[in-house]
């Protein structure tokens, strides 16, 4: 079992018809995502890489019965097909779009909580690469053939430095069972700690490498979280040790603003929940080979 | 977005802040003029500058006379302020604020986050205004009172209160307190903040509260819709670089060292930061040119960089997902044709169609060192940083 996604997964892709969203549903198509429908207002009846497209979501839900999205909607109006998703009965969605309103965050996260959670969709993202499980599905805009299908469950903020790591990992060999991005914003759809809960009951994850960066409370969530509850192995990085206080780092997220929020002072928080943490970004696959053995 | 303390005072008096009459200035004339319209025997002189800990660096003067404020301005105008907030090339000060001097009874700090745990507003108030909240947590930690902000429903009435008791304001002076604090969350929510920070709110002797000292930051992300918000960009207070960059949809930030980065992914150029400082080297800048790395982005990146007189060398660290390495070296290869870069060039192309972007490089006839991994990258670009000639030569024999 791979989490969230797997072959026979039914996906629709909200904002199809924009340049990037077309580009990615032939690079999904071609990877073997099932892909079953797009949904852009106004543009039902149409076609896109031979995939229907339908006015609202859950019309696109009703015919072809989708349990995923991938949202590649423009800013202004993404939080609001994020909500859409959810109230069509949506069971995973990933929001690739960067530059989302904090705040329109903050009412998605909210408008979720109007649904019973064994019901509740899962958000991962907004400003992520997507979910991979290797040799089933890829929802997202990774490049699939840098993942060798395996036992590593990756979550991450960023999407090309969760790229370097799998290079790193199938440079030696070692494959992935899933490649979760939760995206690089303050608010996004679902932390480390969610992700490393699914990791800890999938069969097919024997390891866990987690990736982040500076800014927020989440890595420093996750090592209290992995201490208690997680019993596979950690192996984590912690981007930006260069990056200076109080400055925005490219992600909205990234930006020490408070006690905890520095790469270092995360490494140490992580170290002493018994995370192994990669010393710098070129030796994440040697760590995560090393703590295989 | 920052904005300075005269707009951000503006923008709250506009949701219901009460602010001590105040005025702007251009000029130490016009900053004496000013006060002579407020009226008064006493103003304080405020330098504009995007940057806490101005009263300690010189920035905040008590004036009672013209040429109190006239000499007060002269210090002022046209110089940098360096507080610790500034980092040690100081922001220019080119406004003053001149506001009629209050009797101060108490002083309370009053900042509104966007709180990451929660991920919702959080209310911080403390009784000890006039400290900065680092010193307060540090110092007082008991004195905070906290309160998280439902978003369906907004600031309630009740949580209002709580905060206003719980900070040992006076009954009579509760509802002026909950005004205040119904403002500064109208203000946040409806203009997309990420902050607002008064400090000091004070309570006069006369049995008002004011907002003494403001400051607001919005989110880049939804300055879209607040063109009137957008508008108050006073891009003197930016690193050059930094206003530059931002014109052309680029996300860098300048810093102290000499190898000059030009990545995709915030992440990776995070990481890529950090490999160089383990190489040895100092990374002069972030930049994050983002996911369609076209030949035009790449080159306005190079020009960007080199724009920085302390780059003596340059690493470009590309993983191409969404953009493929073939288009990001022609990219490359374009750029150095048309910009003059006269400092050694190491590019590190991995991902989608790698070996197509790397025969792309080696045919240009260019002087680009290459590198495949991330660490060879960093290493030969401070190898070609530090002048050791010898690495140089070896490092360029390798290709």
């Amino acid at each position: 079992m791979s989490i969230f996604i797997n072959r026979d997964t039914r996906v629709i892709v909200q904002g199809i018809t924009g340049r990037m969203a077309r580009f990615h549903t032939k690079d999904m198509l071609e990877y073997g995502t099932n892909v079953v429908a797009g949904v852009v207002p106004g543009k039902g009846g149409e076609t896109v890489e031979g995939v229907p497209v339908f006015n609202t979501v859950k019309d696109a839900v009703s015919e072809t019965g989708a349990t995923a999205s991938l949202v590649f909607v423009p800013p202004p109006f993404a939080a609001d097909s994020i909500m859409e998703a959810a109230d069509a009965g949506i069971q995973y969605c990933v929001c690739i779009t960067d530059g989302i309103p904090a705040q329109d965050m903050i009412q998605v996260k909210r408008y979720m909580m109007r649904y019973p959670k064994e019901k509740r969709m899962v958000l991962t993202g907004p400003n992520c690469a997507g979910t991979i499980s290797p040799g089933k599905a890829l929802l997202g805009i990774m490049p699939g053939h840098i993942y060798l299908q395996g036992n590593v469950g990756i979550v991450g903020r960023s999407g090309t430095l969760g790229y370097e790591a799998a290079a790193q990992l199938k440079e030696k060999g070692i494959g992935v069972s899933t490649s979760v991005g939760i995206g690089g914003d303050p608010i996004n759809g679902s932390s480390f700690k969610d992700i490393l809960t699914r990791f800890e009951k999938d069969d097919e994850t024997h390891l866990i490498a987690m990736i982040g960066e500076i800014g927020g409370p989440q890595e420093a969530e996750a090592a209290a979280y992995i201490r208690d509850h997680i019993s596979k192995p950690v192996v984590a990085y912690v981007a930006g040790l260069t990056a200076p206080k109080g400055r925005t780092m490219g992600h909205a997220g990234a930006i020490i603003s408070a006690f905890g929020e520095s790469a270092s002072e995360k490494v140490e928080i992580l170290n002493a929940a018994g995370v192994t943490v990669a010393e710098n970004p070129a030796v994440i696959g040697e760590t995560i080979a090393s703590v295989m053995q | 977005m920052d904005i300075h303390e005269y707009q951000a005072k503006d923008v709250l008096s506009n949701f219901g802040v009460t602010i001590a009459p105040g005025a702007l200035a251009y000029s130490p004339e016009q900053a004496a003029y000013r006060a002579r319209e407020l009226g008064g025997d006493s103003w304080v002189v405020k330098a504009q500058v995007h940057a806490g800990g101005r009263g300690k660096a010189g920035g905040v003067k008590l004036c009672q006379s013209d040429q109190e404020i006239q000499a007060a301005c002269e210090g002022m105008f046209g110089k940098k302020l360096v507080t610790h907030q500034t980092g040690a090339q100081g922001k220019g000060i080119y406004r003053v604020y001149v506001e009629a001097a209050v009797p101060i009874e108490r002083e309370i700090y009053l900042g509104l986050v966007l709180d990451r745990s929660s991920q919702r507003v959080m209310i911080v108030a403390s009784q000890e205004g006039g400290m900065e909240i680092e010193d307060i947590s540090v110092e007082k930690p008991d004195s905070i009172v906290r309160s998280t902000v439902e978003p369906a429903v907004g600031l309630q009435e009740f949580q209002a209160r709580e905060i206003s008791f719980a900070l040992g304001i006076e009954p009579p002076l509760v509802q002026q307190m909950v005004r205040t604090l119904k403002g500064c969350y109208r203000a946040f929510r409806d203009l997309d903040a990420t902050m607002v920070e008064i400090n000091p709110l004070v309570i006069t002797g006369d049995g008002r509260i004011l907002a003494l000292d403001a400051k607001m930051t919005f989110d880049d992300n939804a300055l879209f819709r607040h063109p009137q918000i957008a508008e108050l960009r006073d891009k003197s207070q930016e690193d050059p670089r930094e206003s530059r960059a931002a014109d052309r949809g680029l996300s860098y930030v300048g810093l102290d060292g000499n190898i000059g980065c030009i990545v995709n992914g915030a992440g990776l150029a995070m990481a890529t930061m950090d490999t160089i400082k383990l190489a040895g080297g100092e990374p002069a800048n972030f930049l994050d040119i983002g996911g369609g790395a076209t030949p035009e982005r790449v080159a306005k990146a190079f020009r960007l960089v080199m724009s920085d007189q302390n780059v003596q060398a340059v690493l470009v660290n590309i993983f191409a997902g969404i953009n493929r390495c073939d288009w990001v070296a022609e990219g490359v290869v374009q750029a150095l044709k048309e910009v003059q870069i006269d400092v050694p060039v190491v590019v590190r192309l991995a991902g989608t169609n790698v070996q197509e972007g790397q025969r792309i490089l080696a045919k240009s006839g260019l002087p680009i060192i290459r590198a495949t991994t991330l660490m060879e990258a960093a290493e030969r670009a401070v190898g070609a940083w530090s002048n050791d000639l010898k690495q140089a030569t070896r490092v360029r024999a390798v290709q």
